[in-house]
């Protein structure tokens, strides 16, 4: 879908930290020309001044946490003609889904003087359990070129290159040497996500996952290899359980080694 | 110090003292030069002004899923193996803008790359690798279609071999029959030698412009027993393989055994991360992505190394051909030891063991030959009930 006129776009939140609508912001050199073909008509941590909808491009930041947020996010579909979940929570459910292995009341009762007034669900969950989602973008938080790419995509009416193969790849091209291979330092890399060009292994570091599973993530055998280089299963399941702790795969695989 | 007149296959001594020079001489002469040098705790290529840069007293130890760095006892300039780069990543960049485009009102136009591609100097390139870029030749600039990113690069590269004085725990070049001895595509090739207190090269001319360049650095005639040292260290180079692959009926083999067992097996362990073939010196896949900007006006057409493991590999409308792991590694490792041979007359594995020692989970191609040869399938439609009974038992 090629949009011809300027088209209008809004930028929801729902239970989230707010990194993924600051990458917007981020843009900065690029924000002109965001401003000069878009309008931004639904964006309040940029503007007070909001135009009504519908809405030609929705990015929509946060999972679904209470009652009112689900309700809510229906209202919000009906009102955009396509709808981009960005980041961790909106695609996952984002580490706030980390309640979902717990009853959530037992940490009501804990953080809060006066859990009463706490209205919340037993769950954390992705846009894409309640609505219809056009296009996912994973990240905790987004990359901004990634964004971009994104929304230049939707203007022109073409598929958005953001490829869905490991980090591996990512390290490989830019000639990044395995930190697991040449250090022994357990890394997610290989079950993640491709798109903030392999940043941690840049410094030295194993990847967090924090771009969530890759296609046909194979968290098993990673799991091997980690128990191998020594790590425990508490660990193994910490690792998975973070910023995409209810994906699919993170989520069998830290079951796998969760014991209690 | 005498020079003598050198000519192509002669063999001369090139002290240590006078290496600096051989890259200076490069240097004078325009050369990018490039070799392997410390990074990131491995052994890579990157640019190499001064023999300095050289990872002078090291060596690595290499198995499957692990790579390290350790110390000699010596100082040698080439005491170890290959690591994680290849030459690839000179010759056939990651990621390499094609062409560009700017809308205007009846149309667009396209605007070439305008590529100032200096000539490159390869400084430390093993016989296994020398195999490997003779392969990418055959694939990028023979036939109908010529690449002209990779012969632009390649065309004027000059080739310093060297003729490996240890192998690894992953190499395996003696079964693929590509090493450890230099014998062609290069300009000179050089033998380590460090004995008591002598450390020199002993240099094979390859072409004549390494004669031409050795002849602008100093060196000295080689004696019977200095060539005789060189041939032995190559020898004991050959003896200390680190892996072994039986390539007998290779291509028969794998053609054969499409649904053997151990392909489910292998899928289970492998991550389809891409590592292997990202490290490998003969994979060559790349990918073309088209990108616009915010505004429209303005288009890149970028190329970028690619992998038989991504879905997008095999993407159609559709859906992906190979979307199952068992798919993709067979497709990667048939392709490479047996349909290479029918698509380019040659094997596309060169024994470097890369792809072994950078597999995070350290998935063994010449254990996995091994795998399916020792229990192959046998086609049972061929044979009678008995021995059918039998060869199922």
């Amino acid at each position: 879908m090629a949009i011809k006129r300027k088209p209008k776009l809004a930028v929801w939140k729902f239970a989230s930290c707010d990194g993924c609508q600051l990458s917007l912001l981020d843009c900065e050199d690029e924000l002109l020309g965001v401003a000069d073909r878009i309008n931004i008509a639904y964006f309040l941590e940029a503007s007070r001044d909001t135009v009504k909808g519908p809405y030609d491009i929705s990015l929509v930041e946060g999972s679904i946490t209470t009652q009112h947020d689900a309700e809510h996010i229906q209202k919000i579909r009906k009102s955009s003609k396509l709808l981009v979940a960005i980041g961790a929570c909106a695609t996952a459910g984002g580490i706030q889904a980390l309640r979902n292995f717990k009853d959530v009341k037992d940490f009501i009762s804990v953080v809060y003087a006066s859990p009463k007034y706490i209205d919340t669900l037993d769950k954390s969950t992705p846009i894409s359990s309640h609505v219809h989602v056009d296009f996912e973008l994973q990240g905790c938080p987004i990359n901004k070129r990634q964004l971009l790419e994104v929304l230049s995509a939707f203007l022109h009416g073409r598929k958005p290159n953001t490829p869905p193969h490991s980090v591996c790849i990512e390290c490989k091209r830019r000639g990044t040497v395995c930190v697991m291979v040449a250090q022994g330092i357990p890394c997610l890399g290989p079950v993640t996500h491709a798109g903030c060009n392999a940043i941690c292994p840049s410094y030295c570091r194993g990847c967090y996952g924090c771009y969530g599973p890759k296609e046909t993530s194979n968290t098993g055998s990673l799991s091997s290899r980690f128990t191998r280089l020594g790590m425990n299963d508490e660990n193994i399941v910490r690792s998975f359980r973070n910023f995409y702790a209810t994906s699919e795969p993170f989520r069998k695989e830290s079951e796998v080694h969760n014991h209690l | 110090m005498i020079t003598p007149s050198i000519k192509v296959m002669d063999r001369v001594i090139l002290e240590r003292n006078h290496f600096q020079k051989l890259i200076d001489v490069l240097i004078t002469r325009d050369y990018r030069v490039v070799g392997p040098t410390l990074g990131e705790g491995a052994i890579v290529y990157d640019e190499l002004n001064s023999v300095d840069k050289l990872p002078i007293g090291w060596t690595d130890d290499q198995d499957g899923g692990t790579y390290r760095l350790k110390k000699r006892s010596d100082q040698a300039l080439f005491g170890y193996v290959v690591g994680p780069h290849s030459w690839k990543k000179f010759l056939l960049p990651s990621a390499l803008r094609l062409w560009q485009a700017k809308r205007h009102d009846n149309g667009f136009q396209i605007i070439p790359e305008n590529e100032e591609i200096q000539k490159f100097a390869f400084i430390g390139v093993r016989s296994c690798d020398i195999h490997a870029v003779s392969t990418q030749d055959k694939i990028f600039m023979n036939g109908q279609h010529i690449d002209p990113h990779y012969q632009s690069r390649r065309k004027d590269a000059f080739i310093l071999a060297v003729n490996c004085g240890k192998a690894d725990g992953t190499c395996f070049c003696v079964s693929m029959n590509t090493g450890p001895k230099v014998t062609f595509g290069f300009d000179l090739a050089v033998t380590e030698i460090l004995e008591d207190n002598n450390h020199y090269f002993v240099v094979e001319v390859g072409t004549e412009l390494g004669a031409e360049i050795l002849h602008e650095v100093t060196y000295r005639e080689a004696n019977g027993r200095e060539k005789k040292l060189a041939d032995g260290i190559i020898k004991n180079t050959a003896r200390q393989m680190g892996r072994v692959m039986d390539t007998t009926n290779i291509k028969d083999l794998l053609y054969k055994n499409y649904e053997h067992p151990r392909w489910d097996d292998v899928a289970k362990r492998c991550l389809t991360c891409a590592n292997c073939t990202m490290v490998c010196p003969t994979c060559f896949c790349t990918t073309v992505e088209d990108v616009t900007d915010l505004t429209g006006d303005h288009a890149e057409r970028w190329r970028k190394l690619d992998s038989c493991f991504t879905m997008d590999f095999s993407y159609i409308h559709g859906g992906s051909i190979r979307a199952s792991t068992k798919s993709r590694y067979r497709q990667w490792m048939t392709h490479k030891l047996a349909a290479w041979i029918d698509q380019f007359g040659m094997s596309g594995c060169v024994g470097c063991g890369r792809c072994i020692t950078w597999c995070p989970v350290a998935i063994d191609i010449t254990e996995e030959v091994r795998a399916i040869r020792e229990n192959e399938m046998i086609d049972t439609s061929t044979i009678s009930g008995k021995e059918k009974t039998n060869a199922i038992a």
